[in-house]
């Protein structure tokens, strides 16, 4: 039972995967590319005798093609995987709820937990911008921020579950969330910024890439939803409920 | 109230049975070290920490780590 769910919410990501595959090619490839001709440009001004080339152990072209589609479809996995974990909890437990709500709302609570509060707070950054002697700190300060996000998403979705014994759902729901929101915003102030932009970044290709990886996992979140909702329905109308089923191609 | 008027109008909403905890917590357990070991490959081996050494997987996943938001370098 919980093994079919992680093996469908797989391959739902991986299929995501591809969808985020397509998105990030067309609207985030071009300003990574662009990135990487600043960082070049960079590199020679500040004088042949320093800046000794990177060799390049992978091109160019595999790393925004192959490279990319295995790390979109890896990760989409993952997170198809750990959503499909999440509704083998959720499920029965979070109120009536058909199967491809309660996957939706996994699926957005996930994005708003995992890609959201994290990148408000510390945003995708394109090659060339940050410096390489602030990796461990950036490095540890957004994985912090990613665990404490995720640890957040669970203990409100805990607590409006408890809340909506005496308050009704919409309510417990609401003031979940703004609990929420108040941890997140002081959670903002604490933290410190990191700011490593270089003056002569353009500021237009720093706010597509943002916008574009922001919109690959979207995208990714989204198929994940809406897929593994809809393929868990498909099999539990063709393993129980063939009346249903029948009924429902009948009406199409 | 709400709650009530809703029930009505959507009967085909059960509440489903849920899967005991301890039948899904090995699955949680080891599938989500797994599937969390894999996200460390894609966004964070060969940056700040290195499990396998050299910078393949660093390079080979690069434009998916930074277009995912991961921090690369």
């Amino acid at each position: 039972m919980v093994g079919n769910l992680l093996l469908r919410g797989m391959m739902v990501g991986v299929l995501a995967g591809l969808l985020a595959f397509c998105f990030a090619k067309v609207y985030g490839e071009p300003y990574v590319d662009y990135a990487i001709a600043f960082e070049e440009h960079a590199g020679h001004a500040a004088g042949a005798a320093g800046a000794s080339e990177e060799p390049e152990i992978v091109s160019r072209a595999t790393q925004a093609g192959v490279g990319l589609f295995a790390g979109l479809a890896i990760y989409g996995a993952a997170v198809g995987g750990l959503s499909a974990l999440a509704f083998a909890f959720a499920n029965g437990r979070l109120g009536r709820m058909r199967p491809r709500s309660l996957a939706a709302l996994i699926a957005a609570l996930g994005f708003v937990a995992v890609v959201v509060v994290p990148q408000l707070k510390y945003p995708a950054n394109p090659p060339a911008v940050g410096s390489a002697d602030t990796i461990m700190a950036r490095t540890e300060l957004f994985f912090a921020m990613l665990a404490f996000s995720v640890v957040l998403m669970v203990a409100t979705v805990m607590l409006a579950r408890r809340l909506a014994e005496r308050l009704g759902d919409w309510n417990a729901a609401t003031v979940a969330g703004l609990v929420y929101v108040g941890v997140v915003a002081v959670m903002f102030a604490a933290l410190p910024n990191i700011e490593e932009i270089p003056a002569a970044f353009s500021p237009a290709a720093l706010w597509n890439f943002r916008i574009a990886s922001i919109g690959v996992q979207a995208v990714l979140y989204a198929a994940i939803g809406l897929g593994f909702g809809a393929a868990t329905e498909y099999a539990a109308g063709r393993a129980g409920r063939p009346a249903r089923a029948t009924s429902a191609a009948a009406a199409r | 109230m709400t709650n009530a008027a809703f029930a009505t109008t959507a009967p085909t909403t059960a509440r489903a049975e849920p899967i005991p905890v301890s039948t899904i917590l090995p699955w949680a357990v080891f599938g989500g070290l797994m599937l969390l070991l894999t996200v460390y490959f894609v966004g964070a081996e060969e940056g700040a920490t290195s499990l396998i050494g050299g910078s393949f997987v660093h390079e080979f996943v690069h434009d998916g780590r930074h277009l995912l938001g991961f921090p690369c370098h």
